[in-house]
């Protein structure tokens, strides 16, 4: 190596060989054998994969609702984003620190609390009740648990900090001056945002995205507690495969690589669509 | 006789106690170019920031062509700037960025939204792409771009639109010696060529000088003195003018008549009138105006201090009487040689005393990096003290 600093980088190859490399190389190796019942030894098959047609639905699901709870968190996460970075430093370290409160809690804890509330006797349905919203439409709950909307609703939660803080944190860096120079050379307000603020701002909504819409598509136990069961996600097959019931690693290493397939190709699209930005495919 | 286009009447500008503007009165003629001229926090970057719009004054108006345009927001008026680290648009290419302000729906003056069609878009463009030599770099990202080309781009994005007014915020600070002054007869040969009004903001005096045909010298939120190059450089009205202005030597003198002045308890002859009689006030003497003769036929003796040799001149120090001078000449003459000096009386300017005397103007603590002293601080006791004993002499 030419450059002596370069063996500062050991520890971190080593770590992202044995944690990283290797691991998805042990998947690959489950996804494309089964093992012999007779044997218990690993034989080669493309079993895994051709019989996978079976989970279509299960990945259309996963997508549309990550996709679904990336836009909502794009919608909501955007305009505070703005806001914030407009106010005054103070103003943006108390919206900062109450971003960030939800994400001391345990996650589980915080989809639990969502469950109690949106369940058919929850909080939620109790206020309709008191207020004689039930009554009035002559029903007895409104269901929402169990539902899409809860498991998207879950998703926002938990995942709209990923992408508020890439956003801020490019829009509170744009420099004044640009918008000074839009306004000087006669751009309005709706403009001035339209051609300056907004082009600037898509390498914080690139990560934005890549944050939320990753976790999302392989999320797992929100889907579980609040989708009730039948909002089963990709994320759900693949515990399932590993430590539920159905148990067969192999299956579930094989719907893991096609999902991390999925996910790369999506972010590289997307990330060529935002080109000229410099940024890097995250994962 | 060109006419009047913009007028500050009574501005001021202050954030609760501090008063950046202190009742600034100015007017700029149309086709003019002025410089608004001072060290850092003189006030002159606000003064050009409420007339683009981006501030408005605490008190007084803004008028231009005889308009009030207090709040008019700077997309609605007809004024330009170029912006000290020139704020291009990273996002955009260099023919995007001087595209910008065409693309702009105008409204004219039915009230109907009028567009440019993309082919005039494209002829303005690279017409004034050519006018900044900037030829066949319109697909160019801009972070691609040299600092002199960012420049020449910004300037063609302000220019693209014909302002009425350019304003110019230390357009050439970011660039080497050499750039700056190509740069600074290249934007004296547009400004003529367009026939725009141009006020530009510097700190740098030569340039100002070099540019200017009004230059407007500003100190601690006040219009110092306001005046061509010539009459900046040649009756500087006060001490802080003469200090900023070039070089100078500062001495307490006293008007003994129309066109005599005292000095070290010497009489010289001056081209001053209107003073009273014994009137303590400041003279203003440049480097460059002291001749170097022998010892004994000198109006003032003096002992060389230090020398510096500059390529075109040396800069000598003369210690008279306690006071150094700095003294720019040709001849070369040894440290501690005895010198006398001659000054005409063209080379003697006198100035009223004022807030800035004493501050300036002794070579006392001469380096090279004297110029760059930024916020004047009234000097100790010691200097005064030394200026006084020479007077008793």
């Amino acid at each position: 190596m030419r450059n002596k600093r370069a063996w500062f980088a050991v520890p971190y190859v080593i770590w992202m060989a044995l944690f990283v490399v290797i691991p998805i190389l042990i998947m690959a190796v489950y996804a494309i054998t089964t093992a012999d019942p007779a044997t218990n030894e690993f034989v080669l098959t493309a079993g895994n994969f051709t019989g996978m047609g079976l989970y279509l639905n299960v990945f259309l699901r996963s997508f549309w609702l990550a996709l679904l709870a990336t836009l909502v968190c794009l919608l909501i996460g955007y305009p505070v984003s703005y806001w914030m970075a407009k106010e005054g430093p103070r103003f943006q370290r108390v919206a900062m620190a109450l971003i960030m409160l939800p994400m001391w809690m345990n996650f589980l804890l915080r989809t639990y609390s969502w469950m109690s509330i949106l369940e058919n006797n929850g909080l939620l349905n109790q206020l309709f009740r008191a207020v004689g919203l039930l009554d009035l439409l002559g029903v007895d709950h409104i269901q929402m648990i169990g539902t899409p909307g809860a498991v998207v609703l879950g998703m926002v939660y938990n995942y709209l900090p990923f992408m508020i803080l890439p956003i801020y944190s490019v829009i509170v860096k744009l420099d004044g001056s640009l918008i000074e120079a839009a306004r000087d050379l006669g751009a309005d307000s709706p403009r001035v945002f339209r051609k300056v603020i907004f082009p600037l701002s898509l390498p914080g909504i690139l990560s934005g995205v890549t944050m939320v819409f990753v976790p999302a598509v392989s999320t797992f136990a929100i889907s579980q507690l609040l989708g009730g069961g039948t909002q089963m996600m990709l994320g759900d097959l693949i515990e399932q495969q590993f430590l539920g019931g159905a148990y067969n690693p192999h299956l579930g290493a094989a719907i893991s690589m096609v999902m991390m397939v999925i996910v790369v190709v999506c972010m590289v699209v997307m990330n060529h669509f935002g080109e000229g930005e410099e940024q890097a495919v995250m994962l | 006789m060109s006419k009047e286009l913009i007028r500050l009447s009574d501005c001021v500008m202050s954030y609760g106690d501090e008063v950046v503007l202190d009742h600034i009165n100015l007017y700029i003629n149309d086709k003019e170019f002025l410089t608004l001229l001072g060290p850092s926090g003189c006030g002159k970057t606000t003064t050009l920031r409420i007339i683009g719009g981006f501030l408005s004054p605490t008190a007084g108006d803004v008028l231009f062509d005889g308009v009030r345009i207090n709040h008019v927001p700077p997309h609605k008026r007809a004024v330009n700037t170029v912006f000290q680290r020139y704020a291009l648009f990273p996002h955009l290419n260099v023919f995007e960025n001087v595209a910008f302000g065409l693309r702009i729906p105008k409204t004219d003056g039915g009230g109907h939204k009028v567009k440019i069609s993309e082919q005039e878009i494209h002829d303005r463009v690279m017409e004034m792409l050519e006018t900044v030599n900037l030829k066949g770099f319109e697909k160019r990202p801009v972070s691609a771009l040299s600092g002199g080309q960012q420049q020449r781009v910004a300037i063609a994005r302000a220019l693209v639109n014909r302002p009425r007014v350019l304003l110019l915020d230390e357009p050439l600070g970011a660039l080497d010696m050499r750039l700056r002054k190509d740069m600074q007869n290249e934007l004296k040969r547009i400004q003529q060529e367009m026939e725009i009004t141009f006020i530009y903001v510097t700190h740098d005096q030569e340039e100002a000088l070099a540019m200017s045909d009004t230059v407007v010298v500003m100190d601690g939120g006040r219009i110092q003195q306001i005046g061509t190059p010539e009459d900046i450089y040649n009756e500087p009205k006060n001490a802080f003018v003469a200090d900023f202005i070039g070089e100078s030597n500062i001495i307490d003198g006293v008007m003994r008549a129309d066109g005599v002045v005292e000095i070290f308890n010497r009489k010289f002859q001056c081209l001053d009138k209107g003073f009273d009689k014994d009137e303590p006030v400041d003279v203003v003497i440049r480097p460059e105006d002291v001749d170097i003769v022998d010892e004994a036929a000198g109006q003032l003796k003096g002992t060389v201090t230090s020398v510096t040799f500059k390529g075109v001149h040396y800069d000598t120090i003369v210690d008279f009487y306690g006071f150094k001078w700095l003294i720019q000449t040709t001849d070369f003459c040894p440290v501690d040689s005895r010198i006398g000096i001659k000054i005409d009386p063209d080379g003697i300017h006198v100035m009223k005393k004022s807030q800035y005397s004493g501050m300036f103007g002794d070579y006392s603590s001469y380096s090279e990096e004297y110029e760059e002293l930024d916020v004047p601080e009234p000097e100790d006791g010691e200097e005064s003290g030394s200026r006084e004993g020479g007077h008793e002499e």
